[in-house]
């Protein structure tokens, strides 16, 4: 039995059989081969196993996410599927004694060069496909040999281990056979551990080395989320006691999918909107799902990382209108670009900062650039029309910068009216509330808009002077603070004083030891990863604000501190 | 053999899927069938050299049809473009 401790990533458990995902480098392959024969036959085994898989997730996309996103596996496998792909690497295994393995990367290198060298956009990112399917035949290579020795497909839930995986791993599990994540490296807020969490994968990361050599294929894993502790090979005692766990999480989990439908009001009648954070057209099946009363944040910025120019007006109409259709009617908060030197793509040219959280990003850089936010709030206004849009501008510290914004979207609609583009009067228009500036001159933003949502994670961040993704900094990161909470409430007060409501988007609002806590000082919407809604519902229900107030934050530190 | 002109109105021009199933038109037919852009040429059952020629939208191409069966499947393709392309 080998304890493992590392960093849970939600609160679930789950036992069963370790898959292990090695990533590897060109270099971990053969590059010689001694019997071409065989490698041919392990070749087009591969080949079959390949296709099987990507007419598999071809099938599944289809089904949960839909046909546009399903497309990119039936390319996937017309690229396998062709006849010089085959020859190339079939040339290379007779003619220079290649491994299958080494055959299949000099193809790889060859044809995503060829289609390079084309200098066309669409062409150039057929490369990156031309690397994916070849990843894929080189893992269906590797995976064949280890089945060989005596592993086999069986209905035992998986628990994939890794020491790292990238996003896209992470989204081609099987959602019906992975009950579970460990990762050797990795951190909370890595973009893996985001999507296992959305994905409601059971999930324990930076576990270290020690556990990284010690799962191999088909031993026994418990991935416990809440102590953030991984067991490999447990002995009777506490196999035992994991599935007692498991069992009671099961019942939990059944029950609340039995609150889908209903609404979340207290015992004493306050009804809380509980919506969605997403990145993308992607995510609604999830938000659907498990019932969201709305989308509280919509990630634009995610339209413009990973790709190669910026987005136009029109695919990214297309994008906004696709959600706003699905959501039927509910409320979509779009935060505008939430871009800066630490997140960004290589077309915006930015310098590098020393300090990006506290550099150009979000409204800042759409202020130094011409036409980056016009071009994004055209496209949001167009869309208006097809759903019930609200806009919401990230980083705000100062009140300049709001007037400046609604004057940029009174522009925007005005220059729409004059062309005789239809769009919604009534979108609402609101500020993320993220810098402890925002929170402490609420009562002069709130007049300015319809509502605030409060980023908990940059607040925090930036209240306690903590960056978040520095690990040695977690014990004085405290995210229940009575700073970060009193400039909550502060800022609630104002928003309701002026007739704006309040939401919180950030990773406190699917914190349930708070949820009370929030629901005192009077938040009207949390918002949070679409996988935490029903556990915060069952939360809300059972909560009843007329009896004894428990202490909340109380004013006077800030002010206090403010006096001095 | 079958000669004709098509001029692609796809915004992508010539992108990987319907030359996925051009290819896949290509191989059910005995004929052989060419795409001709400026002086480069390729093969409609191979998926590369196809992409290879970048087509555009706009650019006119050059369809050849060369074989036993090369009026009906001239015809078929010919569909296909006008349909996909």
């Amino acid at each position: 039995m080998i304890p493992c401790k590392g960093i849970g990533i939600n609160d679930y458990i789950a036992i069963g059989r370790a898959k292990v995902i090695v990533n590897h480098t060109d270099d971990d392959y053969p590059v010689k081969a001694d019997n071409p024969k065989k490698e041919i036959e392990r070749l087009h085994k591969a080949q079959e196993v390949a296709k099987t898989e990507l007419q598999k997730l071809h099938d599944k996309t289809l089904e949960t996410v839909g046909p546009d996103d399903a497309l990119i596996f039936e390319m996937h496998q017309m690229m396998l599927d062709d006849v010089e792909f085959t020859e190339m690497i079939e040339n290379e295994i007779n003619n220079n004694s290649s491994s299958a393995e080494h055959a299949v990367i000099v193809a790889r290198d060859n044809f995503s060069s060829m289609l390079l060298a084309l200098n066309d956009d669409y062409m150039s990112q057929r490369a990156d496909d031309v690397k994916d399917i070849s990843g894929r035949l080189l893992d269906c290579l590797s995976n064949a040999d280890s089945k060989a020795e005596g592993e086999e497909e069986s209905d035992v839930p998986l628990i994939i281990c890794a020491e790292d995986l990238l996003p896209s791993q992470v989204v081609s599990m099987d959602l019906d056979s992975v009950k579970a994540i460990a990762l050797g490296k990795g951190s909370k807020n890595s973009h893996a551990s985001i999507l296992a969490n959305s994905f409601g994968f059971a999930s324990v990361v930076n576990l270290g080395d020690v556990f990284t050599n010690a799962a191999v294929n088909g031993c026994v894993v418990i991935v416990d989320g809440k102590k953030g502790e991984v067991v490999i090979n447990p002995d009777k005692e506490t196999l035992l006691e994991a599935k007692q766990l498991e069992i009671a999480q099961k019942k939990h989990l059944a029950h609340l999918q039995e609150l889908k439908g209903q609404k979340a009001i207290t015992k004493d009648g306050k009804e809380v909107e509980l919506a969605a954070n997403i990145g993308g057209p992607e995510d609604i099946p999830g938000v659907i799902e498990n019932d969201a009363d709305g989308i509280g944040l919509f990630r634009s910025e995610f339209i413009y990382l990973g790709v190669d120019d910026y987005p136009t007006e029109e695919e990214q109409f297309v994008i906004y209108k696709n959600v706003l259709e699905k959501m039927e009617g509910k409320r979509v908060v779009v935060r505008t670009l939430d871009i800066g030197s630490d997140k960004s793509a290589d077309y915006f040219k930015l310098d590098e900062e020393e300090n990006p959280a506290l550099g150009l990003r979000a409204i800042r850089l759409c202020f130094s650039r011409d036409g980056l936010l016009g071009t994004q709030l055209r496209a949001l206004f167009r869309a208006s029309v097809y759903g019930r849009l609200a806009i919401m501008f990230p980083m705000i510290a100062n009140v300049w910068e709001v007037e400046r914004l609604i004057e940029i979207c009174n522009q925007v609609k005005a220059d729409l009216k004059s062309e005789g583009v239809k769009y919604d009067d009534n979108v609402e228009i609101g500020i993320m509330i993220e810098t402890p500036a925002a929170a402490l001159i609420s009562d002069q933003l709130a007049p300015l808009v319809d509502f605030f949502s409060v980023g908990t994670n940059d607040l925090t961040q930036y209240t306690l002077a903590c960056d978040r993704q520095n690990p040695n900094l977690i014990p004085f990161c405290d995210t229940h603070h009575d700073a970060v909470l009193s400039l909550i409430e502060r800022a609630a007060n104002a928003a309701h004083e002026n007739d704006a409501w309040i939401g919180i988007c950030g990773e406190l609002a699917n914190d349930s030891a708070l949820t009370e806590q929030f629901l005192r000082m009077g938040i009207d919407e949390l918002s949070m990863a679409s996988s935490h809604i029903l556990k915060i519902k069952d939360i809300v229900l059972n909560i009843d604000l007329s009896k004894k107030e428990k202490p909340t934050t109380t004013e006077i530190i800030v002010d206090d501190v403010l006096k001095k | 053999m079958q000669t004709f002109e098509y001029t692609i109105k796809d915004s992508l021009g010539i992108h990987v899927r319907p030359a996925g199933q051009l290819a896949q038109l290509a191989k059910e037919k005995k004929s052989t069938i060419t795409i001709k852009l400026d002086d480069k040429e390729a093969d409609t059952t191979k998926l590369f050299a196809v992409m290879a020629l970048a087509v555009k939208c706009g650019n006119t191409i050059t369809v050849t049809v060369d074989g036993e069966d090369e009026e009906e499947a001239a015809a078929e393709v010919k569909k296909f473009l006008e349909e996909n392309l």
